[in-house]
């Protein structure tokens, strides 16, 4: 098996809640809002990994760490086996604390880093809402352009015009010439998202983060949206993580999934066993919950009671116990240990290895 | 039979755009809400769904015009109602639930008072059995009552949205709109929310229109739907046979373009093109210009409603049956 293209390890994100100033004068301990806290997964090239979750569970923040939006308090990403991100440049400068020992005082790691620009030339990411990730003031060639300027990727007038085209074309925009002087606000929801997937792949890049790109649209939209993602993948061997709280999209186009639960991931596996077979009770439920297209077949649905708990405060042992319908009293006291249920399918439950999930 | 609580009868309404055009956003919607029931209404964007509740509860902008129509409620055309008359009926016989719960509620005014005040104004009750309602009101749609002093942004996007259901049954209406009620939820909490609605339906014998452009909550919670386009009907009949016997190829199209866990990896079937521009329709079946199935009289003649199944009605040329004669 070749190398992963991305591989993600131990993978922590803490945001510092502001302290009030008396907070401070009593040198109250600060708290964090712990949205990503120890999460490891790879993906493959050409794969489609999607990380599943409520609002909260943490993936939003995965993607913005991915591409280098938010900087991680540990743990490392390694894109084609290189080290990505600011943290590593400050923890050796000594600024910020490591989880593994002190302030950058971990063993260096002698991976070559990464830079910013590179990695962004070959991770590009589709934010959830076409409406408001477009510049209003420019043209779709603007648009779509800008990123072969500011990567120095063309050579002159003509190369750029051609290759936007064809970006253009392949994200379904055809004849390309007749967007090429339009306005965002002169294209409907699909169309938009169209031209944001178009200025992400006219750089031709390796990798895709999309975050929720059809939540905003119309079922209709969406269909086309996700068949031209699948379609990307096929043509250009583009590996997509597609981040999404909604399971029957998943369905579709995913290889793998990763189910999150505050901070962490709970399930993993190749997507049609996971959702024909899933073991971890979060899953369960989210998988009953999804709305069936026909009255004839009303099922029973697990409906978690209550919210996502607030990462904050964690609940003690499996942070899912306060919601889960089968926790028992050891729930709330052990952290549940991986459990594999076949060689590329695994669950962090402590009920699945009690036999009784 | 029932008598409908609702019927909505060649409902007309028109939008007059500053630039002098005429965007004619509902044409021709006829349907029935019977007692108790849930109706949803399903169509993509701008196909003329919210317009309906507006019009229907005389909410629309200074811009809209209703040009011909009616809306039987218990006996009475709300169309021809005058203004005061109207704000009798609105909130405490009909309530709506508004889109995008999040910005419907008053940022600056505490849960509880914005719910105080709905019933104030419309009820002759005293402050403290007022107080006592707005408590009844939060636990029956599960926020403690000791949420009542908090402000919106204090809650999440599930409670607001339940605090925004409150509010609409703050007078005890027969029948409550609910625009989008659970789109921009998680699909955890757009569950809780539905099975929420449901219960308030049982306990209060509530009838629901619902607007929605997302089947599976439609399959999930209603007894009989309206498939729009274009500001017309397409089709309308019972949620069973919408799902299981749809007639109209625009029904066809949109159930296929969803989503089914029980077919993993097929390509999704999607609806080329885009809705039509209310100010520029096109001639004949308003769909024509999208169908794969059109023959030549699509292009030309206005395919008129027919019923083909008792009960089962759908505007179509393709379709059998004799022609629709709403009473």
């Amino acid at each position: 098996m070749t190398a992963p293209i991305l591989e993600v390890r131990n993978l922590y994100k803490y945001f510092p809640i502001r302290q009030s100033l008396t907070d401070l004068l009593r040198r109250k301990p600060a708290d964090y809002v712990k949205a990503v806290d120890g999460v490891s997964f790879t993906l493959e090239r050409g794969e489609v990994l999607a990380v599943v979750g409520e609002s909260g569970c943490g993936k939003t923040t995965i993607a913005r760490t991915l591409i280098g939006l938010e900087e991680q308090t540990d743990g490392e990403i390694l894109f084609h086996n290189e080290t990505v991100g600011a943290h590593e440049r400050r923890a050796r400068a000594g600024l910020v604390p490591l989880e593994s020992g002190g302030v950058g005082t971990r063993e260096q790691q002698v991976l070559p880093r990464m830079s910013m620009k590179r990695l962004r030339q070959q991770a590009q990411m589709i934010f959830q809402d076409p409406y408001e990730s477009l510049n209003p003031r420019a043209t779709i060639l603007e648009i779509v352009a800008e990123p072969l300027v500011v990567h120095g990727l063309a050579r002159n007038r003509d190369e750029r015009l051609a290759r936007v085209k064809t970006a253009l074309e392949e994200a379904g925009l055809r004849p390309a010439e007749d967007y090429f002087l339009r306005y965002p606000h002169e294209l409907s929801g699909g169309q938009r998202q169209r031209v944001v997937i178009a200025s992400a792949m006219v750089l031709q890049p390796e990798l895709l983060i999309a975050d929720e790109p059809v939540s905003m649209l119309d079922v209709s939209i969406r269909a086309e949206i996700l068949n031209l993602l699948r379609d990307l993948r096929q043509k250009r061997g583009v590996s997509i993580v597609f981040i999404t709280h909604d399971l029957s999209t998943v369905a579709y186009f995913a290889d793998r999934i990763a189910v999150m639960y505050l901070g962490r991931i709970v399930e993993t596996g190749p997507a049609r066993e996971v959702l024909a077979n899933p073991q971890h009770p979060y899953t369960r439920a989210l998988i009953s919950v999804i709305p069936v297209p026909n009255p004839r077949q009303r099922r029973e649905r697990v409906i978690l009671q209550g919210e996502t708990p607030n990462p904050i405060d964690l609940p003690s042992g499996c942070r899912f116990h306060p919601r889960c319908p089968i926790a028992t009293a050891e729930c709330g006291k052990n952290d549940p240990p991986w459990h594999a249920i076949s060689p590329t399918h695994q669950a962090a439950c402590l009920r699945i290895e009690q036999g009784t999930s | 039979m029932t008598t409908p609580l609702l019927s909505v009868r060649n409902l007309t309404t028109e939008f007059h755009l500053p630039d002098g055009k005429v965007a004619r956003a509902l044409e021709d919607v006829s349907f029935d809400v019977l007692p108790g029931q849930t109706v949803g209404l399903v169509g993509e964007s701008g196909c003329g769904k919210t317009t309906t509740l507006m019009s229907v509860m005389r909410l629309l902008p200074a811009s809209g015009r209703i040009t011909s129509g009616r809306a039987l409620f218990q006996g009475r055309d709300l169309l021809q109602l005058s203004e005061p008359q109207m704000r009798a009926v609105r909130w405490k016989e009909m309530a709506i639930v508004f889109q995008g719960a999040m910005n419907a509620l008053n940022p600056v005014m505490k849960v509880g008072d914005q719910i105080r005040e709905a019933i104030e104004l419309h009820n002759l009750m005293d402050r403290d059995a007022a107080e006592k309602r707005v408590g009844e009101l939060l636990e029956m749609v599960g926020i403690q009552r000791a949420r009542r002093d908090q402000y919106p942004h204090q809650y999440s996007g599930g409670m607001r949205q339940r605090a925004m259901i409150a509010m609409a049954l703050a007078c005890s209406p027969d029948l409550l709109f609910a625009d989008e009620p659970t789109t921009a939820l998680d699909v955890m909490i757009q569950a809780q929310v539905l099975q929420l609605l449901k219960e308030i339906q049982k306990e209060l014998g509530l009838a629901i229109v619902m607007v929605t452009h997302d089947l599976g909550v439609v399959a999930e919670v209603c007894d009989s739907v309206v498939v729009m386009y274009g500001g017309k009907v397409a089709e309308y009949g019972t949620a069973d046979a919408i799902y299981n016997a749809p007639q109209h190829p625009y029904t066809r199209r949109l159930l296929a373009s969803f989503p089914d866990l029980n077919r993993p990896g097929d390509t999704l079937a999607s609806i080329p093109g885009t809705p039509p521009r209310l100010t520029d329709l096109p001639t004949g079946c308003r769909f024509h210009p999208r169908c794969d199935v059109k023959v030549e009289a699509c292009e030309t003649v206005s395919p008129p409603m027919l019923e083909t199944e008792p009960g089962h009605y759908a505007a179509c040329h393709l379709c059998q049956g004799r022609e629709a004669r709403f009473s």
